[in-house]
């Protein structure tokens, strides 16, 4: 079980790396794509700023009910 | 530079502080042992854990540098927020349950489980003690940068109280008041966060009728003046006048009213802002002259990476790989700090630290969102000091109201108490059971060693107090950045392969940590900004090409814990 965990939390930390990496790239090779107004009168800078934050609470909670539910599998096989 | 006191702010904070030390000496008496002292038993709940993991890990650098940075820089300052959070996502993919499963009180026990290593322990003491300490700095500069406003003290005053009240609380009760501090610390920062943030929105925003014009402190041997009129140094803010102006708001308005979350951003996009440029010279009679220039900015590049971090708009690459540098270390030390990492230790098991860790991560990530309204909030107050940037949130605060200015002061000041505390006992914790236990020819008892890591607690707070007060003009958020290189440089590379690489060996590990803190701490010593802003010489004799050491010394760890573990592999392994 403790493998499985450790298993969704490296998928989970990967897609992460990418939403962050992609952020970070683009910041420094690519400055002025952080202008763009995709919606309601706000830069991407912000856009995405707030959806790395965002992102990374959601990604925690998933795993937390991913390592739950594995826990509670676990349990009703034993 | 002081302020006026403000008896509102007198009470409130000596509240806080009757509460804080009320809490410890309570607890004191459950804490004897050192599972009791180090690590609160095991029994705190995971809840009252992550609300604690948000209290000890916002502390001065998120409230006071954060939101300063983002109010005389814009959208730069939000970087950091940025960077702190995601960092805890290694913290909890990576870093949570083995933690728990592996240590007991410090984070030596973890990276030590599969070798008993005298020379594993004396490294990570080592480096817990370096990282914290330099991690205490910005905290105890943000201590003196709050309590001036707050009580009308020098910044040395601010900083001596503030030390003493923190080795009160750990020298009392260790982890289980430390706890409790960070709890209380962490519900009232996100709580009033939330309040000063509606506020800002309620008020919108409003065009200055007070023009933007030069100011200049000059300081002599014997003498010191504000925009041409004699004052001194504790007077300086009566002379000064305060700034944060809006020039324009779209379709000329004079002010907007109440404003939703997005319409915001929407908003100052559109509208003009002043910042605002420092320069400071020193003649051959040693005479300094600081001067701050006003910059008409459109809104539109204040909300863009760039005003501070000003490679990203330069097309020299050694900037973007300052800046890259930098974002990695953020990234990678959250889960490398001593001080986070043995919160781990105060839960029951694996399944309570990752739930602590969800709901730190919820807390933390909710108040950086609102670091982007406060610091944008303070930027256009029209009432902060080009002086001082850690100042800017408290100051908010009081452009709404005086109680606000009071709560948020105090809160603040818990803030550092709450962090501080975890990063003393952290230090003691390594003191005690990491470097006096591996030098030590016999074992200690359990109150011998609780009593050793009292004392050490009394002397890294005193050490903290002096560099609080020797760095006093540093903004506290930059300063934190440096502690994140070193933990990251220092202890990443060398958990993360303990955890997920079978081969590595006690000796890859001890050569990890040491190379990697004392690479990181070197690179920092070493660089332009040291130079200019701790030496007072030229940036350009630097002897490394950039600041900020993490995207060297992260991967200089990680090839040092592979090869010097390749070479010193076991015989049967490699026969």
């Amino acid at each position: 079980m403790i493998d499985r965990n450790a298993r969704i939390g490296l998928v989970l930390f990967a897609a992460y790396i990418a939403l962050y990496g992609g952020f970070m790239l683009l910041n420094a090779f690519a400055p002025s794509s952080m202008r763009w107004i995709p919606a309601l009168g706000i830069n991407l800078a912000i856009w995405y700023g707030f959806g790395l934050i965002i992102s990374a609470v959601v990604l925690a909670l998933l795993y937390g009910a991913l390592c739950n539910a594995s826990t509670s599998k676990e349990e009703s096989q034993q | 530079m002081t302020y006026e006191a403000s008896p509102m702010a007198v009470g409130v904070f000596a509240l806080f502080v009757a509460v804080t030390l009320g809490i410890s000496f309570y607890m004191g008496r459950k804490a004897k042992s050192s599972q009791g002292y180090f690590a609160a038993h095991g029994q705190i709940p995971w809840f009252v854990n992550g609300v604690a993991f948000a209290g000890d890990y916002l502390s001065a650098a998120s409230f006071l540098g954060i939101c300063g940075m983002i109010a005389f820089f814009g959208y730069d300052g939000f970087l950091y927020s940025i960077g702190y959070l995601a960092g805890w996502i290694v913290a909890l993919f990576v870093i949570a349950e083995p933690m728990k499963r592996l240590g007991k009180f410090t984070f030596a026990d973890a990276l030590n489980h599969r070798f008993n290593s005298r020379s594993i322990k004396l490294a990570a003491g080592v480096s817990t003690l370096a990282v914290s300490v330099f991690y205490l700095i910005p905290q105890m500069v943000g201590a003196g940068a709050l309590v001036t406003p707050l009580l009308g003290w020098p910044h040395w005053l601010g900083v001596c109280v503030v030390g003493a009240v923190v080795i009160l609380i750990v020298v009392t009760a260790g982890m289980v008041s430390t706890t409790w501090v960070q709890f209380l610390k962490g519900s009232l920062l996100v709580v009033f966060s939330t309040v000063l943030t509606v506020l800002i929105l309620g008020r919108g925003f409003a065009v200055s009728d007070r023009p933007a014009e030069q100011q200049t402190i000059v300081q002599t041997n014997d003498s010191f003046t504000v925009n041409d009129q004699p004052s001194t140094e504790q007077a300086a803010t009566e002379a000064m006048r305060p700034i944060g102006e809006i020039v324009s708001l779209p379709s000329g308005e004079s002010s907007t009213g109440p404003l939703g979350p997005l319409e915001f951003f929407s908003t100052l996009q559109e509208s003009e802002i002043v910042l605002w440029q420092q320069e400071q010279s020193t003649s051959d009679d040693g005479t300094t002259t600081t001067t701050y220039t006003p910059n008409r900015r459109s809104g539109a590049e204040v909300l863009l990476p760039g005003e501070k971090f000003t490679g990203l708009r330069s097309d020299k690459l050694i900037d973007k790989v300052n800046f890259l540098s930098l974002m990695l270390a953020l990234f990678c030390g959250t889960a490398s700090l001593p001080h986070i990492l043995i919160r781990y230790y105060t839960v029951k098991d694996g399944a309570a630290a990752r739930k602590s860790t969800i709901v730190g991560i919820a807390c933390i990530g909710f108040f950086y969102v609102l670091t982007l309204y406060m610091g944008l909030g303070a930027m256009t107050s029209g009432d902060i000091f080009s002086f001082n940037s850690n100042m800017a949130a408290p100051l908010l605060a009081r452009s709404i109201n005086e109680p606000l200015f009071a709560i948020i002061s105090a809160i603040a000041f818990t803030t550092v108490l709450g962090t501080v505390s975890g990063l003393i006992l952290a230090s003691a914790g390594a003191v005690a059971h990491d470097l006096v236990e591996a030098l030590a020819t016999q074992t200690m008892t359990d109150q011998e060693r609780v009593r050793i890591a009292k004392f050490a607690s009394v002397v890294v707070g005193v050490i903290a107090i002096v560099l609080g007060i020797v760095f006093k003009e540093m903004n506290v958020s930059y300063l934190v950045g440096w502690a994140f290189s070193v933990a990251a440089s220092a202890n990443l590379p060398a958990l993360v392969m303990m955890l997920f690489w079978r081969r590595v060996t006690a000796m890859g590990i001890s050569c990890a940590v040491v190379v990697g803190m004392v690479s990181s701490l070197a690179w920092i010593l070493l660089s332009s900004d040291s130079f200019e802003k701790i030496y007072g010489l030229p940036a350009s004799d630097a002897w490394v090409p950039f600041s900020q050491p993490g995207i060297v010394t992260i991967p200089l760890g990680f090839a040092v814990v592979i090869v010097v573990s390749l070479l010193t592999q076991p015989r049967e392994a490699t026969a």
